[in-house]
């Protein structure tokens, strides 16, 4: 059955991934950790667009991770990875939790941008805070593992398969969450909220439950990233970040819980393509290729696999 | 006979319409009660009274001596209370097995905190079979398994209303409330189709509430009549003597006296 | 128009760094200022109509028997290739024109001197606000847009050519946003970034008003005027998150904003 596909092929990556690692140059295993973070939030944007949400602010947990994670280094000496991304995830979900008491009793455009505005906001308290760097930000600490410090040369490979197990676990558990009745009221909840109520379950609570979660998942990416990059600024937290999400999301498109990694690390690539070859005009390629995205693979890159797939 | 559900003086009015004016009735358990009238006489404003979608502004719902009055839709669908839709409201890009999945995964998600983890194996609530297995089960009920695969919103209009239906039912409900089960079917259709779904449903003891424009439809299987007009109700009787009332004849059935 | 528009920020900073271009190049070449104004307007249709357009016509058109999802998404495309477009076309530095706004000078109100150009800015929003309603209501065509927006498909079916009403509508927004950029821009430096702030604004304006609501929004770009300017004063720091504050507080009371236009029954 196609489930178990999924579980193995995961699993499978993994550990590939975990023993080709330490062969890998530098860039290669920053970008695929970055890929992991930005996957991660990507994740939770799947859950939500399920519902037919499009939030155009993860970047507001995104960046709360990040802040989470700079924080416990710079007034707490804590460095540990896991516990970064712990919190992260932690103060994000809380964050999402008191937020979606506003956010889960809309939908469409509402949904959208009040999901920007609240964002902003962030990015508007963070430039004004100088305990924070305002726009300049603040190095993070060099993680550590457990406790270890790895030593210069292993610290990219550390970061990189504690990224890869994170967003294993994450993935797994989406998958299984998506097989739960919970799960599979996101599509009825897009096509026919009446008839949801009126079977008896709650619409809003089952979109604050995946708020909570898309929340915490982007928290978990943003310390995560955080780590890898070494610097956090408010800039984590701008709609362009938010924007750099959704497309990747609709890249991957809503198919399969590894989609977003794919994603993920197809964006960065482009990406950093198009930043090298025209640093003014990246914004412009980000726009230009969303559209063809949107007119000629409305389901995502994904959706060409499983044709592949489906014919092979 | 007892009282299953008791409407006492509701009142509903937007704004210079007034959808519901003093309506009262006692449905006993068990039975089978037509309600007629002309469009926007307060047929469906009852229906929607009764379920929760819109509050009356004066008057109350009691369902086995409980007040629900204040109760929203989903809670009066947990206590017993199920309805179909004058336009059926189906999820429309699933299939008509997907359809009923989600229906009953949201019964078992209500049947208790183990049901947000169950898989695909464990007994439903009220059926001890596994959701796959009612799920066809339901849809052979209405005659739907050939439909199964199809996604909802292809299906022709018939399906779509038994579709509709036995979603209403997945919950297992004690009243059903059922908003024009054969409008848009042929009339050679309407008997056969009323009658299918009157066994799928009283097989279970359901007390059954149609809305119907069709007299004969209603003579035939309703064993009481609510005719409505203008917000009131004019004719509370069996269907022989309501079709009778001059009031109905006038106002309902368009004969002049 | 049921359509949620993110480009419409993209107008507002197009108008602004149109009307900065034209109007310094008006003034550079010694043409009498008080004209200026004039400039301003020219430059906002100048530049906003073509736009509008050619987006509406070629992307926007094939688009709207999709998810409506999908108009957002392609809105928001379209916002981030205009950023870019802006920023090569104007480059990012400032720009300044003073002249329209110093020129009208100030006079004194309450002890404080008070621009007299802020009179010209109220008395432009309710033409152009007032204008709008009798466009709406007062005009067959108006009314006619009403219907097109309520129900496309009926509209179609009595005749009604749906498409340029579309196209119609979208030119006549864009226009706007263009000229409420055009205005504002003797007021502020025209930078890249204007077009954002002002689209989450707008959409505070609009919340708080209602969604499609004309007085609505008039009322809400009011009160967050308002707002803005006492926390401005008083409290700098929370100025941005008060709005949203407002905001939060006006949707826990009225879910669909203060004026929101009646909704047509589903079941």
């Amino acid at each position: 059955m196609r489930r178990d596909h999924t579980v193995t092929i995961l699993c499978t990556a993994f550990v590939f991934l975990a023993l080709a690692g330490p062969w890998l140059p530098q860039w290669a295993m920053f970008i695929m950790t970055v890929a992991f973070a930005r996957g991660l939030v990507v994740l939770g944007l799947l859950l939500l667009l399920r519902a037919g949400l499009v939030s155009f602010g993860q970047a507001l947990f995104y960046c709360l991770g990040a802040y989470s994670a700079g924080a416990l280094g710079r007034f707490f000496g804590v460095a540990d990875i896991f516990v970064e991304m712990a919190v992260g995830g932690a103060v994000a979900a809380a964050t999402a939790f008191v937020l979606g008491f506003l956010l889960a009793r809309y939908r469409g455009i509402f949904f959208g941008l009040l999901s920007l505005a609240l964002s902003m906001i962030l990015y508007g308290l963070l430039v004004k805070s100088e305990a924070l760097g305002s726009t300049d930000g603040f190095n993070i600490l060099p993680s550590t593992l457990f406790g270890l410090r790895p030593g210069a040369e292993w610290v990219r490979y550390a970061v990189l398969v504690s990224a890869a197990a994170v967003a294993l676990a994450a993935a797994l558990l989406v998958h299984r969450y998506l097989d739960t009745p919970l799960g599979r009221l996101a599509p009825a909840i897009k096509d026919n909220e009446i008839r949801v109520e009126y079977m008896g379950a709650s619409a809003r609570r089952a979109v604050h439950v995946k708020y909570v979660i898309a929340g915490g998942l982007a928290g978990i990416g943003g310390a995560l990233a955080a780590t890898a990059v070494g610097h956090i600024d408010p800039e984590m937290a701008y709609w362009t970040t938010s924007g750099e999400f959704i497309f990747i999301a609709i890249l991957a498109g809503t198919g399969n819980v590894a989609a977003p990694f794919v994603g993920a690390l197809i964006y960065g690539a482009i990406h950093t393509m198009a930043y090298d070859l025209s640093p003014n005009t990246w914004q412009l390629s980000l726009g230009a290729a969303l559209l063809l995205l949107i007119v000629f693979l409305p389901e995502g890159l994904w959706s060409l696999f499983s044709r592949y797939v489906r014919h092979s | 006979m007892s009282v299953i559900l008791d409407a006492q003086g509701l009142c509903k009015t937007f704004g210079a319409v007034t959808a519901a004016s003093e309506v009262s009735a006692a449905i006993e358990k068990d039975s089978v009660v037509g309600l007629i009238g002309t469009n926007g006489a307060g047929k469906t404003t009852f229906i929607n009274i009764v379920t929760g979608y819109i509050k009356p502004d004066r008057g109350s719902i009691a369902y086995e001596g409980r007040d629900i009055t204040r109760l929203p839709p989903r809670a009066i669908t947990r206590l017993g209370i199920c309805r179909s839709f004058q336009i059926p409201q189906l999820y429309g890009s699933l299939t008509a097995f997907d359809n009923m999945m989600v229906g009953i995964g949201i019964v078992l998600r209500n049947a208790g905190l183990a049901g947000y983890f169950s898989r695909g194996a464990a007994p439903v609530p009220g059926y001890g079979r596994p959701a796959e297995e009612v799920a066809e089960h339901l849809l052979g009920r209405f005659g739907l398994l050939e439909e199964r695969d199809r996604n909802a919103q292809v299906l022709p209009g018939g399906a779509r209303k038994l579709l509709d239906i036995a979603l209403a039912m997945v919950a297992k409900p004690r009243v059903l409330l059922l908003d024009e089960p054969t409008s848009g079917v042929s009339s050679q259709e309407k008997f056969g189709m009323m009658q299918m779904v009157l066994d799928a449903v009283r097989a279970e003891g359901v007390t059954v509430l149609f809305v119907e424009h069709d007299m004969e439809v209603v003579s035939r299987f309703a064993q009481r009549v609510l005719a409505f007009y203008d917000g009131r109700i004019i004719a509370d009787a069996a269907p022989q003597a309501a079709l009778a009332h001059p009031e109905v004849k006038r106002y309902v059935v368009g004969q002049r006296a | 128009m049921k359509i949620v528009n993110v480009t419409h920020g993209s107008f507002y900073g197009i108008g602004a760094y149109a009307a900065a271009s034209l109007t310094a190049a008006w003034l550079a070449r010694g043409y009498p200022p008080m004209l200026s104004y004039a400039v301003l307007v020219v430059a906002a249709i100048v530049v906003a109509v073509p736009f509008a357009l050619v987006i509406e016509r070629a992307i926007l058109r094939p688009l709207y028997a999709r998810d409506e999802v999908v108009i957002l998404l392609v809105t928001y495309a379209l916002f981030l290739i205009l950023e870019d477009v802006v920023k090569l076309i104007w480059g990012v530095n400032p720009y300044f024109i003073a002249e329209p706004y110093a020129l009208l000078g100030s006079f004194q109100v309450a002890g404080m001197a008070y621009p007299t150009y802020n009179l010209v800015l109220v008395a432009a929003a309710l033409f152009f606000g007032g204008g709008l309603a009798w466009l709406l209501h007062g005009t067959r065509a108006g009314k006619l847009l009403l219907a097109v927006i309520h129900d496309p498909e009926v509209s179609r079916a009595m005749g009604v050519n749906v498409g340029r009403y579309y196209l119609a509508t979208f030119v006549l927004g864009s226009l706007l946003a263009a000229l409420a950029g055009a205005f504002t821009a003797p007021t502020v430096s025209v930078v890249p970034g204007l077009g954002v702030d002002v689209i989450v604004l707008s959409f505070a304006v609009v919340v708080i008003g209602g969604l499609g609501s004309l007085p609505g929004a008039a009322v809400g770009a009011a009160m967050v005027g308002v707002v803005r300017s006492l926390s401005v004063h008083y409290m700098p720091q929370v100025e941005l998150f008060v709005i949203y504050f407002v905001m939060a507080v006006v949707l826990a009371l009225r879910p669909r904003g203060l004026f929101s236009l009646a909704e047509p029954r589903k079941i």
